[in-house]
């Protein structure tokens, strides 16, 4: 999947301005920057959900989108939340599936309301995978979770990403998840915002230790200083990093 | 409009009234008997004479016959009035231009006397039962289109978001999207619009049927019987009540259950 933006803007503020990503298939890419910056208008553009921009896309089919907010139908019940979302891509029978797949087995008659935050993030990852995406965008799929329940998430998104192997390109703030999981990190940084670095992390993430981690944050925090050479103050982005 | 507020309320009341409602009722009755002690009873019947007087009607056929003709003009004109009235609140809740334009005649008919619109309909239609049904299905289009306008324009924008990713496609959006959302406005919406519509329908056989629990109360206004007058007031409130508690309290709490954890 590749993308090039010359620009967004929204009304006269330019946003995002020249930038260009080619994403290998099967990868896994992690978009970070300072909070504000654009990361969540760049991956709805990817999505399809923002038109007004200028550029060109190719390789955006079968895209599955991991919301923030887990976006379920209230409604409904999970069963039927995952088999509304893959049906039109021809998958609908396998919603019990799904739902065993991110540990929800049994759970496909219950409402969203009856669900923790953490347990919805999952339903929410289990419609996104229903659909047997090629690409699959997550924004902050791990934020506002407690740190157990974040790690456990973790672990299980990069197992399934694993197993059937979509391109990810998952957006967030916190540098240490983005060392720790990724194969590529993107910073993106600066008014209008440009790719800042482009950083391949080649160390196997079983060796990825708390040190290695740490080191790949310092790098990244200091391109995102270079980036930011205008008097706006440090953004708030060391909040959790250490946790990981 | 809240309507969630008002569920909740209502659930509240449902709860432990199934115990008060009967006995305050109960008590209305006894004070109507006591009272008609100390009154003539052609002013006040005692309950027990009503009673007997709706055994009479209900024998002639009289009660069952007006019941029914009020019954089907407020059932037409409920069915027009809810389709009407959610199709212009629709629209006006998803076009900011076409409410600008269209508010204050909104406005402007919320404010008609329902009497007006009774007589006008009458004046320009003749006394049809269609200039019957429609005039008391006007007075209750505003307030419909009014209630789902609200509906319309508390509608989530990113689960509309996420249905526009998933390609569910314009069918499935309507059914597990959006209907979902306005059900509770049209809940709202359809039981003040059966309280609303039967009393209207009463005033519109009044003036111009010649059937009808309405007609019958005038006829017996005229005749000065009002034994018969509560006979058929209070057979027909009995009547919605039933309506009420047994078609869109179930229907509402249906629409709804996906609340309760």
């Amino acid at each position: 999947m590749r993308v090039a933006i010359d620009s967004k803007s929204f009304g006269r503020d330019e946003i995002l301005k020249d930038i260009s990503i080619a994403l290998e298939p099967g990868s896994f890419t992690a978009l970070t920057g300072p909070s504000g910056c654009g990361k969540t208008t760049l991956l709805r553009i990817l999505a399809g959900l923002d038109s007004d921009w200028r550029g060109h896309i190719e390789g955006a089919e079968r895209l599955a989108y991991v919301f923030q907010e887990p976006r379920l139908l209230p409604w409904r019940s999970l069963a039927d939340n995952i088999r509304l979302a893959a049906e039109p891509a021809g998958h609908g029978a396998a919603a019990e599936a799904a739902l065993a797949m991110v540990g929800l087995e049994g759970y496909g008659d219950a409402f969203p309301a009856m669900l923790s935050m953490g347990m919805a993030r999952r339903a929410g990852l289990a419609r996104a995978l229903a659909v047997r995406p090629k690409v699959l965008l997550m924004d902050e799929p791990f934020v506002s979770l407690d740190e157990a329940a974040a790690a456990q998430l973790r672990d299980l998104t990069l197992d399934l990403w694993h197993k059937t192997r979509p391109t990810v390109l998952m957006v967030t703030h916190n540098l240490a998840e983005a060392a720790a999981m990724a194969d590529r990190v993107l910073l993106l940084s600066g008014r209008p915002a440009a790719i800042a670095a482009d950083l391949a992390l080649d160390q196997p993430r079983a060796r990825r230790d708390w040190q290695w981690i740490q080191g790949i944050s310092v790098r990244l925090r200091e391109a995102m200083g270079n980036g930011e050479a205008t008097s706006e103050p440090a953004p708030a982005i060391d909040k959790g990093d250490a946790a990981l | 409009m809240q309507p969630d507020a008002k569920q909740h309320g209502d659930r509240g009341r449902a709860g432990s009234g199934l115990v008060t409602v009967p006995l305050s009722l109960l008590a209305l009755v006894l004070i109507w008997a006591a009272l008609s002690a100390f009154m003539p009873a052609d002013l006040l019947p005692p309950p027990l004479t009503v009673l007997a007087l709706a055994a009479d009607e209900w024998r002639n056929g009289d009660l069952l016959f007006h019941l029914g003709a009020t019954l089907a003009r407020v059932l037409a004109a409920f069915v027009l009035a809810m389709a009407i009235g959610a199709a212009i609140g629709i629209a006006l809740g998803l076009s900011g231009r076409a409410n600008r334009a269209f508010d204050p005649w909104l406005i402007v008919a919320l404010n008609v006397p329902a009497l007006v619109t009774i007589v006008l309909c009458y004046l320009w239609f003749g006394l049809t039962e269609v200039a019957a049904i429609a005039a008391i299905a006007i007075t209750k289009i505003p307030n419909v289109a009014v209630t789902l306008r609200e509906g319309t324009r508390a509608l989530d924008r990113d689960l509309a978001e996420m249905a526009r990713l998933y390609r569910f496609g314009p069918a499935a959006t309507l059914r597990h999207v959006i209907l979902p959302q306005l059900a509770p406005f049209m809940a709202a919406a359809a039981r003040s619009g059966i309280a609303l519509i039967w009393k209207i329908a009463l005033v519109v056989e009044l003036l111009g049927r010649s059937n009808g629990v309405g007609f019958q109360i005038h006829l017996y206004f005229q005749l000065f019987d009002i034994g018969r007058i509560f006979v058929y007031a209070i057979a027909f409130i009995l009547v919605m009540q039933a309506v009420e508690l047994g078609l869109l309290q179930p229907w509402e709490r249906h629409a709804s259950r996906w609340r309760r954890v």
